[in-house]
């Protein structure tokens, strides 16, 4: 029963995400008769990055298997953007050790969670939510309220494109390809899948679970970290709420680009359609005139009717 | 007036097709009243689908289903076999393990509703038990998820025997005996022998052959989807059963037993955490060793632990190589369900398939083709999914990534239970050969036929080590004496 | 035996020795609160979390979680404090139709086999958008008789105490003794068995999905009688809380093993949780740190007293 469907499922999520963002990106150009096309693409792009490279570290968490996901995520955003702003203070030469630093939060962030999911028996959805209330109120704090501007070099930078691809966008594609084959084709890798199939039987086959779990957890707050710092560069500062709407994105591009939420199966391009096409969906209803409550309403109709198309999960034992 | 008694079901030309795999060819049953009937066959025989059938729990694409005269075939299911009096006990345990033993019967008989239904529940539970297994010490108000497997096997049997409102007519028990140790093993056929006497029927499906023949009236044999004979218990032998299933029974190579004790460095050192008399279990280069003893007393564990403590040389394990573990509860522990066969094979070499960072894929799909040919997997392709193998060769596949790894010492924890005799043979004509290679095995058995191929044998009762023989001195009845008694060997 | 028994029981008590202790420690640090008005404001707004929380073990029993469940006591608040108030027909209907709704995702849960975890993701966006419709602004009335029920003066203790055990105990009796609530449970801890024995695992969900939708209505229905005014964004935090409360209350994500009474327990608890910080007279900043300092050191306390009870 699973066999021929899942080479039909290994094919299906990915090309359906990147075939619905291509529609929604006609049906938004049919309105506005081609007028802004391309500044529309490179927008999409801009934004999706942000939602690739959140989505990229959750994908990794999820597949570790059922309940595994990082909530964290907009709080380390914020934390690490707040920290890497607050260091550069303004003066270019303080870039490079200021991006180190918001990776630097991230790793702890990752590590902080994965203590309290190993050493306290805390499932990750509580152990990441309460760590993002207590890493929020750290950010709160460092940043004493005040928000302070990237310095002019990097946020020139963060917004610089070539032939109307973003920096950012040619840089997170790399990153992409990167995990990719580190999915695929490395112990770590495999290693993440087998341990999303079957932990036990990953246990008696030589791979080092806890380790893998650990590495996992930085990895997706360490990601979290560079976006922040990243985002907050893009858009002129740290704000206190910027990693809100990345927390549903992170999970939903994960789902959407056809990542299994019960584990064991992953993959990456998905991740850029699913990105692409809900950055695109929400502007196409910008375009058509819709008011915030249409807009969130349709946004959480296409969710669901996107998964429930695509259906079926692995079978959970 | 006839004497022949009346039939509970009969089927006619069932036939299944599950995508490409037939698993019933056209198979016509009659069950009559007062009779066991046994059935036996391969694994993919086409046995529980079969039972699946009656018990309503699958539909036939094609064939007719009669029950007490009457044709039931147009929507036949669950609920109209349950209200028929036709019960099934699965292989798998069917049991929810956050409810209590009450509750679980409730589950299966939604009769038991109304005010006060919680007592009326464990009454009727707590007595089945003690019918069919006295002495179980179980009381009705456990959560199942505490129960050992045995117990909860033991709840399993009783649940389907229990009687609330439709008359009991035919239980099918799908290999019943396979938690349970000899003890509980021997009241459940002898309480199959006072039912079926009492006017009711039963199927009893199990691979230990000794068990069909001494409890059914009758026996049919199936091969690939189709009865290939239905003979009286008594025409059957052990030798004409196995034969009629098709499948080579050879003789055992009883070789000379050379004992390997002496050759050097003991491999593995294993010393239960309950052990107090200083006993431990020890294995050399090339040694088969056995561990012995009633199911569920100690001897997974030891393996599990010298699987993931061992290599660290704690104070009471200890292995002198690197290890490999071949699983007997495959789904829990062993497949991996979304990957290919290639990729379940590989997974346990991943570090000597690599070149620098990166697996070599070729490298990997070698190793794969090369022990599908070596242990025989029955595959048309090794990327195919892992579960479109049979049992039986999913189980192969789970020891080629044992024997494909660089494992010096392959523990095996009983993984040939419920494979079919062909498959049997071929792996311990493998196990014989890797380890006259020098490979070291660990081998827990719960048939008394595998002991046979160990050159030591460690019979363990109540997590300790209690007896432990060579080869030339093993006999089944010191196992057994040694798994009851508090004597010494 | 009588082990497992004492193990459990500990286990069990272990929510109420955690809301006990957050209690003493609040009369320790604000002695006036020791009294029945006291009592009332620190507990007031356990009710419609509690409600929430219910809402929320409904959905767990069965092995799925629920993330839209603050959006949705948001919609069901702004209605109860407008159409309910106008109009209490058309408030009804509408409330009953978003009960049906609830059962029909479940319904889609269930049938194309989805990860709940995201179709409720995407509900969360939809009930947002209804009640951003409905309430662009906070405003609204609640309803004359919400604030009667809610605000009631009963003896001894205030009425959010009896409500809350009674709500516990109602549903305690509902899921944990009635003939068909074990049907429900044991559906959470083998599908698949339930199903073979001829239970409809559709309905079985659907029954589930529904009751988490009656009292997620509930909980509006309740907050909207204490704050008197609605707003769409009023009650999002109710999904982390209540999937906290849970858990707190001795639940477990998957295996159908829940506890009503531990839920509500742990819906208090959280509650309490909050003021606990004011009277700590806390730096701002940290209140929300706060909180999640204080599930973590729950969390590790059960598991003190788990590995304890173990070592016996």
């Amino acid at each position: 029963m699973m066999r021929g469907q899942l080479a039909r499922l290994a094919r299906r999520p990915w090309i359906w995400s990147f075939v619905a963002a291509a529609v929604v990106w006609a049906a938004m150009e049919g309105f506005t008769e081609g007028q802004g096309a391309g500044e529309v693409l490179t927008a999409a792009l801009s934004f999706a990055t942000f939602s690739v490279l959140v989505g990229l570290g959750q994908m990794f968490v999820v597949t570790l298997g059922p309940g595994n996901v990082d909530l964290s995520i907009p709080a380390t955003m914020t934390l690490a953007g707040t920290i890497a702003m607050k260091y550069m203070d303004n003066q270019d030469p303080r870039i490079a050790v200021g991006i180190l630093l918001a990776l630097a939060a991230g790793a702890l962030v990752g590590a902080f969670n994965y203590g309290l999911i190993r050493a306290l028996r805390i499932p990750p959805i509580i152990a990441t939510l309460s760590s993002s209330f207590l890493f929020l109120s750290a950010a709160i704090w460092y940043s004493r309220g005040l928000r302070i501007k990237p310095p002019p070099a990097f946020g020139d930078f963060s917004i610089g494109e070539v032939l109307g691809l973003p920096y950012l966008t040619l840089g997170a594609i790399l990153l992409s390809i990167l995990l990719h084959i580190a999915l695929n084709r490395t112990i770590y890798g495999r290693s993440v899948i087998a341990i999303g199939q079957n932990p036990r039987a990953a246990r008696f086959s030589g791979i080092p679970v806890e380790l893998t779990r650990f590495a996992t957890y930085v990895m997706c707050a360490t990601l979290a970290g560079l976006s922040g710092c990243l985002f907050s560069a893009f858009s002129g500062g740290a704000a206190l709420n910027m990693g809100a709407e990345y927390l549903l994105a992170s999970i939903a591009v994960v789902v959407i680009g056809g990542t299994s939420v019960a584990g064991g199966f992953a993959n990456v391009p998905g991740i850029w359609g699913a990105s692409l096409f809900l950055f695109l969906i929400v502007a196409m209803l910008n375009t058509y005139g819709f008011g915030a409550g249409i807009r969130m309403i349709l946004t959480g109709l296409v969710i669901i009717a996107v998964i429930a198309l695509a259906g079926g999960q692995k079978t959970q034992r | 007036m006839a004497d022949t008694p009346a039939e509970i079901v009969r089927l006619d030309g069932a036939e299944k097709q599950f995508g490409a795999v037939r698993a019933l060819a056209g198979v016509d049953l009659a069950i009559r009243t007062s009779e066991c009937l046994g059935l036996v066959g391969h694994n993919g025989a086409g046995k529980s689908t079969l039972m699946n059938i009656l018990a309503g729990t699958a539909a036939p694409d094609r064939g007719r289903i009669t029950i007490e005269g009457r044709d039931l075939t147009f929507g036949y299911g669950a609920a109209s076999a349950h209200r028929h009096g036709i019960r099934c006990v699965f292989q798998e345990l069917s049991l929810c393990p956050n409810l209590t033993v009450a509750e679980n019967l409730r589950i299966m008989h939604p009769a038991l509703s109304g005010f006060g239904w919680q007592r009326r529940a464990g009454r009727l539970i707590t007595a089945k038990l003690d019918e069919i297994f006295p002495g179980h010490g179980i009381s009705a108000g456990e959560i199942v998820g505490d129960l050992s497997i045995a117990r909860r096997q033991m709840v399993e049997v009783a649940r389907a025997f229990t009687v609330t409102e439709e008359p009991l007519r035919l239980v099918i028990l799908d290999e019943p005996t396979s938690s349970l140790d000899a003890r509980a093993a021997g009241q459940l056929l002898a309480f199959v022998r006072q039912v079926v006497a009492g006017g009711a029927s039963t199927i009893l499906i199990s691979h230990l052959l000794g068990e069909i023949l001494g409890t059914a009236d009758r026996v049919m044999v199936m091969r690939d989807g189709k009865v290939v004979d239905a003979r009286p218990a008594g025409d059957f032998t052990r030798n004409s059963l196995v034969s009629a299933m098709g499948s080579v029974a050879r003789e055992e190579i009883s070789a000379d037993f050379a004992s390997k004790r002496q050759e050097g460095v003991a491999q593995v050192r294993a010393q239960p955490l309950s052990q107090g008399d200083g006993r431990e279990l020890t294995a050399f280069r090339g040694e088969v060793v056995g561990l012995a003893g009633l199911s569920g007393h100690g001897q997974t564990e030891l393996l599990v632990r010298l699987a993931t403590e061992g290599r660290a040389s704690s104070e009471r394990y200890h292995v002198a190589g690197p290890v490999a573990l071949v699983a007997g509860d495959r789904q829990s522990d062993g497949i991996f369900p979304l990957w290919s066969i290639a990729r379940n094979i590989s997974v346990r070499s991943l570090k000597a398939l690599s070149r620098g960072l990166l697996i070599d894929a070729a490298r990997e799909a070698a190793l794969a083709d090369d022990w599908r040919r070596r242990i025989n997997i029955r595959t048309p392709d090794v990327a195919n999914n892992i579960l479109s193998l049979s049992g039986g060769n999913q189980q192969k596949a789970l020891f080629a990534r044992a024997f494909g790894s660089d494992a010096a010492i392959v523990l095996m924890d009983d993984p040939l239970r419920g494979v079919d005799v062909g498959t049997k043979q071929e792996i311990y004509a493998m196990i014989r050969a890797e380890a006259a290679e020098g490979r070291t095995f660990l081998w827990y058995t719960t048939e008394m036929d595998e002991l046979r191929h160990c050159d030591h044998v460690y019979v363990f009762r109540n997590g300790r080590i209690v007896a432990d023989l060579a080869r030339d001195a093993l006999s089944e009845e010191k196992v057994l004496h040694s798994s009851f008694e508090e004597a010494a060997s | 035996m009588t082990a497992f028994v004492s193990a459990r029981l500990l286990r069990s008590l272990l929510p109420a020795l955690s809301l006990a202790a957050l209690l003493a420690a609040i009369f320790y640090l604000e002695p006036r609160a020791m009294s029945y008005f006291g009592l009332n404001l620190l507990l007031n707004l356990a009710v419609p979390i509690a409600l929430a929380t219910i809402a929320q073990m409904f959905v767990i029993t069965v092995n799925d979680l629920d993330l839209s469940i603050g959006a949705y006591v948001g919609f069901t608040a702004c209605v109860a404090a407008t159409w309910l108030k106008d109009s209490p027909v058309l408030g009804i209907a509408v409330l009953l139709g978003c009960i049906a709704l609830y059962a029909a995702v479940g319904a889609l849960i269930y049938l194309r086999d989805l990860p709940s975890i995201v179709v409720t993701l995407g509900m969360s966006f939809v009930w947002q958008g209804l009640a951003v419709l409905l309430l662009p602004t906070p405003g609204g009335h609640a309803p004359g008789w919400l604030l009667a029920i809610m605000g009631l003066r009963t003896p001894f203790l205030p009425f959010a105490i009896f409500a809350s055990i009674g709500l516990g105990f109602i549903v305690h009796l509902g899921l944990m003794r009635s003939a068909y609530g074990v049907v429900l449970r044991g559906a959470g801890g083998n599908a698949r068995s339930v199903a073979r024995a001829g239970w409809s695992m559709l309905k079985i969900k659907m029954t589930m999905f529904a009751l988490a939708g009656l009292f997620g209505a509930l909980s509006g229905l309740a907050l909207v009688g204490l704050t008197t005014s609605a707003d769409a964004n009023i009650a999002l935090r109710y999904t982390l809380l209540s999937i906290a409360g849970v858990i707190l209350g001795g639940g477990e994500f998957v295996g159908g093993r829940v506890s009503p009474m531990g839920a509500v327990i742990g819906a208090a608890t959280l509650t309490l949780a909050a003021s606990f910080l004011s009277f700590l007279r806390l730096n701002p900043d940290w209140q929300i740190g706060a909180q999640g300092a204080i599930l973590i050191l729950v969390l590790a306390l059960r598991l003190l007293v788990t590995r304890w009870e173990r070592q016996r």
